[in-house]
């Protein structure tokens, strides 16, 4: 998901009854269901786990600003440029909760965002795709949030307090997302002229595969989510949630009129799901290396927006410490 | 790299237009306190009027240590608004 | 044009025309910000602006009677049918600029729309007393901005002069008095903007002392954004970008 190649500091996860106690007690506190807060003790491997999962997953969200960011200044009308501007700044908003949750582990979000821009911290595959037309924005918020709701809902139950409250937040102010997006399609993909049905269609066409990898790697080849799932920092696997997503997507492109692009989509009746082509593992390992269509774009973009700010955080920082020296020298 | 001092950590506490006490919505970061306030109108309440804001400084917060479970904590248990970073917020944070 | 000028809909499109422009304008800096809450901030900013484009316009709409929409109005008029003042389409620049830009024209605003209240036009004391409160917070974060930058450090100060020097031959032309203003002073719809000079003056140059900022002692100011005479070159690609896909994809709808 918005955090798709966590590798799991751990080598397995322990047996209760191998642990030392210290282990155990932590253990049995998550599996009571009890929330672990900042100032508990944890084991190191699990904060260190955690600052690389919300980092990752903060990161997602702000640099998910800049493929519909991509958009505003091209929205149709202005009722749909107040919406999108709104969606892409509550990503923002989402961004600053999990930064926040994320300094309760001791690291700072300057720190965090320094490692997304030497490229140490990872975020979503997903936001390496360019938007190139404005069905994009359709289907980025009906594919790409539906997703990212797919993992965030569970997550709410995580065993991280601050995390957890954090995403109740995120998740009650997300709801609208999706729905926007999908509204958009239902505009061009079922109402629209023919260029807008093309449109529609040609967006859920790139959008599809690279939308199913957000769950990550197939759980055969993802060996560290055993130890997440114990800790209760991964609430699903990627398999079970990749599938979720296939089952609920495919009536809405029904509805909408689309095709899916997978010429082996069907729906199996004995399992009761739709079985579905893997997407390409070999591109998702190319874009997740640095080799997707924008990486080098977005990062380049991140860290100039960084730059650029640099002169306005310190002399915001300047004017507050000179008023703080005049006040005492008031006094 | 640009590297300069960072804006602080603020803990935000709102009072909705009807509410009776401040409660904690979140943390985020300004220059000084009037600019978290600021900040705060902007980031945790969409500017919603008549509901008073206090910024305190993350640093400036003393904390218990929740692991020191006991007396302290077991007869509040179930009374989880004691908690001090609970925040959950109804859709529109001034309605509170 | 032919016939005679439809007054009320030429200051209409004054007000609406500065909020669509100056709200597209705040709605570049989305995921670019210097910091997230910033980032936050300015997109609220960029939201009333549009909340506001919609009520003017769409009452602009109205009262021209040509069956058009607040949306048809912004998507679909040329350069030189754009009533905006000029310094709302410069390019943001940096954030100093921006957040300066936001402050000479806040600073403005609260005054006037405080006296479009009690205009004896009820759509338009109403449309100002909404974006009234908006404004409001607009010139407490602005004004704030600028001083703090101001005072912040040697660069920071020396880019808001710069920035201060750049935009102030563009804020004579806030303080207009042709006969579109006259023709609404004479029906006590608006006062006469020229008026509001002084106000406006006393309230920047306080805000520039507590900056250490000096502002430039020319009155020279540009003009032909809200007469739509002469817009600078960039209203033209702002409206390339802005218009492209109700321009590209006539009669369809979004």
């Amino acid at each position: 998901m918005y955090a798709q190649m966590v590798k799991s500091t751990g080598k397995g996860v322990q047996p209760l009854e191998e642990m030392g106690p210290q282990d155990r007690a932590f253990q049995e506190r998550i599996d009571r269901g009890e929330k672990i807060e900042p100032k508990d003790w944890m084991p190191d491997a699990y904060r260190k786990n955690l600052i690389r999962q919300m980092g990752q997953h903060a990161h997602s969200e702000i640099v998910g600003q800049l493929p519909e960011g991509n958009w505003i200044t091209r929205a149709p009308t202005l009722e749909r440029k107040a919406n999108l501007l709104a969606k892409v700044q509550d990503e923002a908003g989402h961004g600053l909760y999990i930064y926040c949750a994320a300094e309760t582990l001791g690291i700072s979000r300057d720190e965090l965002f320094e490692q997304l821009h030497s490229g140490k911290m990872k975020y979503s595959s997903i936001f390496n795709y360019p938007t190139l037309t404005w069905a994009d924005m359709g289907a980025v918020g009906w594919l790409v949030d539906g997703a990212a709701i797919m993992n965030q809902v569970p997550l709410q139950r995580t065993s991280f307090g601050p995390y957890a409250r954090a995403m109740v937040r995120i998740c009650k102010e997300e709801s609208f997302h999706q729905r926007q997006g999908y509204h958009i399609m239902i505009q061009m993909a079922k109402e629209g002229t023919a260029d807008q049905k093309r449109m529609a269609q040609d967006a859920f066409n790139r959008f599809w595969y690279p939308a199913l990898m957000m769950f990550g790697p197939s759980d055969k080849d993802s060996v560290h989510s055993a130890q997440s799932m114990a800790w209760k920092i991964k609430m699903n696997t990627n398999d079970e949630l990749r599938q979720k997503f296939v089952d609920e997507t495919v009536p809405q492109a029904e509805y909408l009129g689309l095709t899916v692009p997978d010429e082996h989509l069907k729906f199996n009746d004995e399992t009761g799901h739709y079985d579905f082509s893997e997407p390409d593992w070999d591109e998702f390992m190319d874009v997740i290396s640095g080799n997707g269509p924008c990486n080098t774009d977005r990062l380049e973009a991140r860290k100039k927006a960084w730059n650029d700010g640099a002169w306005v955080r310190e002399g915001m920082m300047a004017h507050a410490d000179k008023k703080a020296q005049r006040k005492l020298a008031a006094e | 790299m640009t590297k300069s001092k960072e804006w602080p950590l603020w803990e935000i506490f709102i009072r909705g237009q009807h509410g009776m006490s401040h409660r904690h919505v979140g943390s985020l970061h300004a220059s000084d306190a009037e600019h978290a306030i600021k900040n705060a109108r902007d980031v945790y309440t969409r500017r919603n009027e008549g509901v008073s804001i206090w910024a305190v400084e993350a640093k400036d917060i003393s904390a218990s240590s929740p692991s020191d479970k006991g007396p302290l904590y077991d007869p509040a248990r179930d009374k989880i608004y004691r908690h001090p970073t609970f925040y959950v917020l109804p859709e529109e944070a001034g309605n509170m | 044009m032919s016939g005679e000028i439809n007054h009320l809909l030429e200051f209409l499109l004054r007000q609406g025309d500065n909020t669509l422009v100056l709200g597209h304008r705040t709605s570049e800096w989305c995921g670019v910000g210097p910091a997230l809450e910033e980032d936050i901030a300015l997109a609220n900013t960029a939201l009333d602006l549009i909340g506001q484009t919609q009520l003017w316009l769409g009452y602009a709409a109205e009262v021209e009677g040509k069956n058009r929409s607040a949306n048809d109005l912004a998507f679909l008029r040329d350069p030189y049918d754009f009533r905006n003042v000029l310094m709302m389409e410069v390019p943001n620049e940096d954030f100093g600029r921006t957040l300066m830009r936001q402050f000479l024209f806040d600073a403005f605003q609260v005054p006037w729309l405080t006296e479009l209240q009690n205009s004896t036009n009820q759509r338009v004391s109403e449309i100002a007393a909404k974006s009234l409160k908006e404004a409001l917070y607009h010139l407490e974060r602005s004004r704030e901005t600028v001083i703090a930058l101001g005072d912040g450090t040697e660069e920071s100060n020396k880019r808001m002069q710069a920035t201060l020097d750049y935009l102030w031959p563009y804020t004579g032309e806030l303080f207009g008095e042709d006969t579109t203003d006259q023709a609404m002073s004479a029906q006590g719809i608006a006062p006469v903007p020229s008026t509001l000079k002084n106000a406006w003056k006393t309230l920047v140059s306080r805000a520039f002392s507590e900056a250490y900022l000096k502002a430039p002692e020319s009155d020279f100011a540009h003009s032909g954004g809200r007469t739509g005479f002469r817009h600078t070159e960039h209203l033209g690609h702002m409206l390339a970008t802005m218009q492209t896909l109700q321009r590209s994809y006539p009669g369809a709808t979004w």
